[in-house]
């Protein structure tokens, strides 16, 4: 039972770190919530079944046109809407919700509902650690958790675009004067964040089927590691999916797998009393707390 | 030869604005007949329709009140995407009230009117504290996370719901009800919002930091905004539970909370008046287009995209513009 809570309590704070990584991402360079979020994880699901059992492509291709669909997206939604309203945070979160809406709400109307909307696993089977048994898929989210942490780091720490991403995030006027231009790292990083959705989407969509609902949890979930996290901190979205992850799985391994949603409310309730910006947020507490 | 557009106002908006040295009838017909507008179409012309379109009318009214309550906190910067939570509270307060102890309606809206606009007020006091996104998302997470609460713990009926709850005793008290409820809400909040007290609320939304200098608590101020908008929205929801008379999970679905957005969005926000057109204009056409299904609300989506990004003030405030200003091309020297 520990072991397994051990276990599965990882994999739930990997699902939950993955989720969450897009939307902290772009909200943390360009400062634009993506509300759309959901709805661009969604899609990338969706464009995967799509190719593979309409078009008839075999899974590599499919999942590199999903993920490049979903950039595609995201810069779409830029360069139409975002920079249209940039610098005005209400009206950004308004448009996006309106547009993740509609997208969502167009699958179900085209019919998108049922059990055979359903993603392969990368590799079948399980495997036994002690006595637990997990499926390769999980370990597998688990490694790509990982992965992307740690790529993501290096790119932002270590190459030209990411440090101009970096740049932008802390004094907007001032990258500006270096010759980073706003609106394409703008671009860039609502793109990064909607790719990072699809990777999601792609790693954890074959535990379950592509339910339109699916895509209004996802955005919950984010936004509720983001808000215990602090929006716009890396570190703060690993912790917080650590901590909501294993209490998560606690509660549904020792009381009632029906109150795991009240988890991430009861953290949600207690990080808005104690610290209203989050727990690692920093760069932005002056604007945020007043 | 280059002509440009010039809008001067009417001489009338001018003489009747701000001195009140009203001369003759006709000003006075100037500034009252945009209000008299809704009150006769709502108290006069409406009942006059078949049994159907009072209903679609009464289910519009519903939605005005919710984008109203929207515009009020709006107009403290604080963008709501759960409306929701304010309908699913008051539909189950009301909904409790009468289900385990049989109150009757005309007890239970107002109780749930006051007690659900102070409970949801309590809770989201902690988010007062942040101004931005912040406030937006929680209330996007609360009513959902409340829908499962229901579902998880099985308490008020669980998945069921609360039936066969009392109704009002026939269609005109509803639409009475509603209708009296909706023009209070819209013409009390212009006025407050038109008094000294709604400039505050206005300035905490155009530079919070300058209202705190001036020494004024904004947190106390944002909480009593929080409360009047909550309150609306409980009255919206209780009166709906005993219109349907059932209370359930349904009130906190998305249709409450993104219906009201797409309301103001499109009326035009801040005006009240705007969101109420925005809703009349909206329902009645969701109404007639009820054959296209899930393809309303993508239809909802995309109204609040369009009007956001290109219509961000909306249709009332054109209309405004066409009622006090002329407008005449002038050549450009």
């Amino acid at each position: 039972m520990l072991l397994g809570t051990i276990i599965y309590g990882f994999i739930n704070s990997a699902i939950l770190a993955l989720l969450a990584m897009g939307f902290n991402l772009t909200f943390g360079i360009s400062g634009v919530a993506n509300f759309a979020y959901g709805a661009v994880y969604i899609f990338s699901g969706f464009t995967v079944w799509i190719m593979l059992n309409t078009a008839g492509l075999p899974y590599l291709p499919s999942v590199i046109i999903a993920i490049f669909a979903a950039g595609a997206l995201g810069i779409l939604i830029y360069y139409a809407i975002i920079i249209r309203i940039k610098g005005m945070p209400l009206s950004e979160v308004m448009a996006t919700f309106g547009l993740g809406l509609a997208i969502m709400e167009l699958f179900r109307y085209f019919n998108f509902v049922g059990y055979k909307y359903k993603l392969p696993v990368f590799i079948d089977g399980s495997i036994s650690i002690g006595d637990v048994y997990v499926d390769y898929q999980r370990l597998i989210i688990g490694l790509f958790a990982i992965c992307l942490t740690f790529s993501l780091y290096l790119f932002t720490h270590h190459t030209k675009i990411g440090m101009a991403c970096r740049a932008i995030a802390q004094d907007e006027r001032t990258a500006l004067t270096f010759g980073i231009n706003s609106d394409v790292v703008g671009a860039f990083s609502m793109g990064l964040g909607c790719v990072l959705a699809a990777i999601a989407a792609i790693v954890i969509l074959p535990l379950g089927t592509i339910a339109v609902e699916g895509g209004y949890e996802v955005l919950i979930n984010a936004l509720a590691v983001c808000i215990v996290g602090g929006l716009g901190s890396t570190v703060g979205i690993l912790v917080a999916s650590v901590l909501i992850g294993y209490s998560q799985t606690i509660t549904a391994n020792y009381l009632e797998p029906h109150w795991m949603m009240l988890v991430s409310l009861i953290a949600i309730a207690v990080v808005l009393v104690i610290k209203p910006s989050g727990m690692f947020s920093h760069q932005k507490e002056l604007e945020e707390r007043i | 030869m280059k002509k440009r557009k010039e809008r001067i106002d009417r001489g009338i908006k001018a003489r009747s604005a701000d001195i009140f040295a009203l001369s003759s009838y006709r000003e006075m017909l100037y500034l009252l007949a945009p209000g008299a507008i809704p009150v006769i179409g709502l108290l006069c012309f409406a009942p006059l329709l078949s049994a159907y379109w009072k209903e679609v009318v009464i289910s519009t009214a519903v939605y005005a009140l919710l984008a109203i309550s929207w515009d009020m906190l709006m107009g403290a910067g604080l963008l709501s995407l759960g409306q929701s939570l304010f309908f699913g509270i008051g539909s189950y307060i009301a909904g409790t009230l009468n289900y385990y102890w049989g109150v009757s309606p005309f007890l239970t809206i107002p109780i749930a009117t006051l007690v659900g606009g102070a409970l949801c007020m309590v809770l989201l006091l902690p988010v007062l504290r942040l101004r931005g996104i912040y406030f937006a998302m929680v209330t996007l997470v609360l009513p959902l996370m409340f829908a499962r609460l229901v579902e998880a713990t099985r308490i008020f009926g669980g998945t069921e719901g609360l039936t066969g709850l009392t109704p009002f005793p026939n269609q005109m008290t509803a639409f009475y009800v509603i209708a009296v409820a909706l023009l209070c809400a819209l013409f009390g909040f212009r006025r407050i919002m038109s008094s000294d007290y709604g400039l505050v609320i206005k300035a905490i939304n155009d530079n919070d930091r300058s209202v705190m200098n001036a020494g004024i608590n904004i947190y106390w101020y944002k909480a009593q905004v929080l409360f009047m908008g909550a309150s609306v929205g409980c009255f919206a929801g209780a009166f709906v539970t005993h219109l349907d008379m059932f209370a359930g999970m349904p009130g906190f679905a998305l249709d409450y909370s993104i219906m009201p957005v797409a309301a103001a969005v499109v009326g035009g926000t801040g005006t009240f008046a705007g969101p109420m057109l925005g809703a009349f204009i909206l329902v009645p056409l969701s109404e007639m287009l009820r054959a296209l299904g899930a393809l309303r609300i993508v239809f909802y989506g995309l109204f609040l995209v369009i009007f956001v990004v290109g219509i961000p003030e909306g249709i009332f405030s054109y209309i405004q513009q066409k009622y006090h200003q002329l407008e005449r091309w002038v050549e450009v020297e």
